[in-house]
């Protein structure tokens, strides 16, 4: 099989997150590039979980309305998504919980037979389904072994139940290669920063990035990083910024709730020339909105977020890969221009799962620029051509260092003069002309496909699914990647003249296309979805063709 | 730049009589005497928030984070996170402390970091011409309550030491040694050293006349015991007109946060490899 996709659903606290892992880790096991979505609403226990586990032999990252097999631990997951199966698919159930024209596998009887407690059920499903579909015990048995550590034996007897209970429906090939490393969005961006020099990560925990505060907690040993979760994030915005002070590579993490409280923070950073890295996953709507669904919400409010003008760097990765790479890069450019630097994620890029493929361009090398000897006395804010001065940290021997939140001269003093304060905003936006010069080396605009009919515009964790799409209508996909300073050049070349171009948005006021617009591009229509789910492949055809007959 | 002293070329902007001045000498005595102790001034860093007690981040050559209004002590607390050895002093206001930034305050004390905190304490906003703060009396007329507050202030020496401060003191800007020396004993303290000092606001709100006649230095009294100091911290509220101790109310020993920070780093080529590793593990 080439693309196929399992749902498994449960109720919350059932462990479908997990369940849905494993399914993924069998699958890559096989070779296969893997996504994997995963739907729950903001609560403990109760409510309807679902993961949908994506296989193909192309490189993916978007799932499919469609699935091939459904594995269902109760009777809501078969009535919400019976209707999703593809004919011939085979259904995978819980006997004792539900009826069902498929393969019924008796878990409360297992489970008491075993003595097992009531999280291994979705054990019992993941053996039926191994079994299902032509996997090896041996393979599964691995996996569980290593993706629980604890409760091994039980889980593994729970699983050979249901393997047992089980019955061939589909083939999956021979591992043809070795799987890619999989990974959510959240371990990239993580990853990515350490590779960029990460020392210190610093975040109070919101949905969708308590999962990379949680990752980079656990192996903070493994790399000598510094992991903070202070009172809120006021305090972990100006954390940051003191760290920064003292030479530590510093990234936040949160959503937009937590942003609006770092946003007095930011623009101190700005002002003080202070480099931090933020990780901003959106999640949808005002306020509290849903926590645990995603948006594309915030991109003008990434943009623009403090009072007064001031350079900044914001990146919107599409994937687990591109998130590796520009996490990393993001780091690096932040320092090199002392600047905040925004890496965009969402919901469905932070804690979907992915096949990493680690970009075969190098990493940049770049430079940081320490004080000289021609620095003395030493001055934090001197002026250069490029806007950069030299940055000491705190501890310097024989400099004093002046980081200061008011306009300032190039000692740090504070500072009221008129042609001081015109001179100190120029600075700081000639920092932003560097930078774009700098971001001319990168692919800052990603394209694919050939046709001149149709361009699809998009940003973000949308970079998939409208390439799957682009693919089925014959259309061009034109993606920027950095989103502030915006790549006009770099887009509009790789945009050229399309007969049509149509902005596909994850909001409902087409932020992009109101940049693009400024920039005097046409825009023909615009795809938006703001219920908090990512478009499926099959859905963004049917909308796509809806405005672009 | 330092060659050219502790006290930095800006030109000072506080009013005249202003009780910042006190301050400020007494906090370049203690430094100076640190400095011919051994202490070494290049990793000394001043901290401020934003108000006029905050200009002493101007003032001085010394390393400085002229930070946000209320948000001195977390920017503060990252230094700390980022190099455990600075020796970082908060200069901070009343308002900016005790109003806008009180949660930082507190949390700093929770977890006992091994920094110094002077809160200017004039009880007004001087900066924004004279409206109440949080430790204001019951009462005060100040631009936004014309009338009269209608809040009791708190009283941040009992907050600190139910908070779990190491070290809590209160200083008087008229007495000029105690100060210099609390401030010295601060510094050097490992943990949280945290001094209210009581100043007047030479433009907003004056009470030294009732300062010099009711502050008072307690004798034989216990400063490692909390119950003793607690109970001295009640002998005044920020309100009424009683007897007020100063001093040094309390001072313990317990773990320091940033202690955990202190260990080394692996080199990049060893980072790339554990990237590596944990990459292959997920295959
Ligand atoms: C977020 C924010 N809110 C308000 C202000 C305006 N502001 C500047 S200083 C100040 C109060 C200063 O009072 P205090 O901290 O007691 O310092 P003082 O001037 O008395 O030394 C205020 C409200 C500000 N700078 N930032
Ligand atoms: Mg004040």
């Amino acid at each position: 099989m080439e693309d196929f996709s399992v749902l498994i659903g449960g109720r919350a606290g059932e462990g479908l997150n997990r369940a849905g892992q494993i399914i993924a880790r069998l699958l890559n096991a096989h070779g296969y590039h893997i996504y994997m979505y995963y739907d729950y609403p903001s609560l403990i226990r109760g409510g309807h979980n679902f993961s949908i586990i994506r296989a193909a032999t192309h490189s993916i990252g978007a799932h499919r309305t469609h699935v091939d097999v459904l594995l269902a631990l109760n009777r809501e997951t078969l009535i919400l998504h019976s209707g999703r199966l593809r004919e011939g698919g085979a259904i995978i159930y819980d006997s004792d919980a539900a009826k069902a024209d498929g393969i019924g596998i008796p878990l409360s009887k297992i489970l008491k037979e075993e003595g097992a407690p009531p999280i291994t059920r979705n054990s019992g499903l993941i053996g039926a389904f191994a079994r299902a579909a032509g996997i090896q015990w041996e393979v599964l048995e691995r996996i569980i072994k290593k993706e629980f550590p604890k409760g091994t034996e039980i889980n593994l007897k729970v699983a050979r139940r249901g393997f047992d209970a089980s019955e061939q429906k589909l083939r999956i090939d021979r591992p043809s290669m070795k799987g890619l490393p999989l990974v959510s969005g959240n371990e990239a961006i993580g990853l990515g920063l350490l590779r960029g020099g990460l020392t210190s990560y610093i975040a109070y925990p919101m949905t969708p990035t308590s999962s990379l505060l949680h990752f980079l907690a656990e192996v903070e040993g493994d790399f000598g990083l510094k992991v903070v979760h202070p009172e809120n994030e006021i305090a972990v915005m100006l954390m940051a910024i003191g760290a920064a002070c003292g030479g530590e590579k510093v990234a936040v993490g949160t959503s937009g709730g937590g942003f609006c409280l770092m946003t007095e923070g930011l623009g101190f950073a700005g002002m003080a020339e202070c480099p931090v890295v933020i990780v901003l996953g959106q999640r949808t709507g005002p306020s509290t909105g849903l926590p645990t669904y995603t948006s594309q919400g915030d991109l003008l409010f990434a943009r623009h977020a403090s009072q007064g003008e001031f350079s900044r760097l914001v990146t919107a990765p599409a994937d687990a890969s591109e998130a590796f790479f520009w996490s990393s890069e993001s780091l690096r450019l932040a320092w090199r221009f002392q600047i905040p630097a925004i890496i965009l994620s969402d919901k469905t890029l932070s804690e979907g799962y992915y096949s990493l493929m680690v970009h075969s361009r190098e990493q940049s090398s770049v430079e940081e620029s320490g004080p000289g000897n021609e620095d003395r006395p030493y001055r934090r804010y001197r002026f250069t051509d490029s806007g950069v001065s030299p940055m000491a940290k705190m501890p310097t021997r024989g400099a004093v260092v002046k980081v200061n939140s008011y306009y300032h001269d190039e000692d740090g003093i504070t500072t009221e003069d008129a042609a001081m304060t015109a001179s100190m905003q120029e600075k700081l936006l000639r920092k932003g002309e560097a930078l774009s010069k700098e971001l001319g080396k990168y692919e800052t605009v990603w394209t694919h496909g050939r046709g001149e009919d149709l361009a699809l515009v998009c940003w973000g964790s949308n970079g998939p699914v409208c390439q799957e799409t682009a693919d089925i209508l014959g259309a061009r996909v034109v993606r920027p990647i950095v989103l502030h300073p915006f790549p006009e050049e770099a887009f509009g070349r790789a945009l050229g003249s399309p007969a049509a171009t149509v902005v596909v948005e994850q909001n409902a006021t087409a932020q992009l296309s109101s940049i693009l617009k400024g920039f005097g591009h046409r825009v023909d229509a615009t795809v938006l979805k703001y219920d908090g789910r990512p478009f499926s492949v099959e859905e963004l055809a049917t909308r796509v063709q809806e405005v672009h007959a | 730049m330092r060659e050219e002293g502790l006290i930095s070329r800006a030109q000072n902007t506080w009013c005249p009589g202003c009780g910042n001045f006190a301050i400020q000498h007494a906090f370049k005595n203690a430094i100076l005497e640190l400095g011919s102790e051994g202490l070494s001034l290049d990793e000394v860093v001043l901290v401020t928030g934003i108000g006029c007690h905050a200009k002493m981040a101007d003032y001085f050559n010394l390393n400085s984070v002229y930070a946000i209004h209320g948000r001195a002590v977390p920017a503060a607390a990252g230094l700390k996170i980022a190099d455990p050895n600075l020796k970082v002093i908060c200069c901070v206001g009343d308002g900016d402390a005790y109003a806008e930034g009180l949660d930082h305050l507190l949390f700093a004390a929770k977890r006992n970091m091994d920094m110094t905190i002077i809160v200017h304490n004039n009880r007004v906003y001087g900066l924004t011409t004279g409206q109440y703060t949080p430790t204001s009396p019951l009462g005060f007329r100040g631009k936004s309550t014309p009338t009269g507050t209608a809040e009791p202030p708190f009283n941040p020496i009992a907050l600190m030491l139910n908070a779990g401060a190491s070290f809590v003191a209160r200083g008087y800007t008229r007495r000029q040694d105690q100060l210099r020396w609390m401030i010295k004993e601060a510094i050097m303290h490992r943990g949280l050293s945290f001094i209210d000092v009581l100043q007047i606001c030479a433009t907003f709100f004056d009470p030294h006349e009732v300062y010099d006649r009711m502050v008072y230095e307690p004798e034989g009294h216990d400063r490692s015991s909390i119950e003793s100091a607690m109970r001295l911290a009640s002998e005044w509220d920020y309100n009424s007109e009683s007897r007020i101790p100063i001093g040094l109310f309390f001072q313990g020993e317990r773990p320091v946060f940033e202690d955990r920070f202190r260990g080394v780093r692996p080199d990049i080529p060893s980072r790339e490899n554990k990237i590596g590793m944990f990459l292959e593990g997920r295959r």
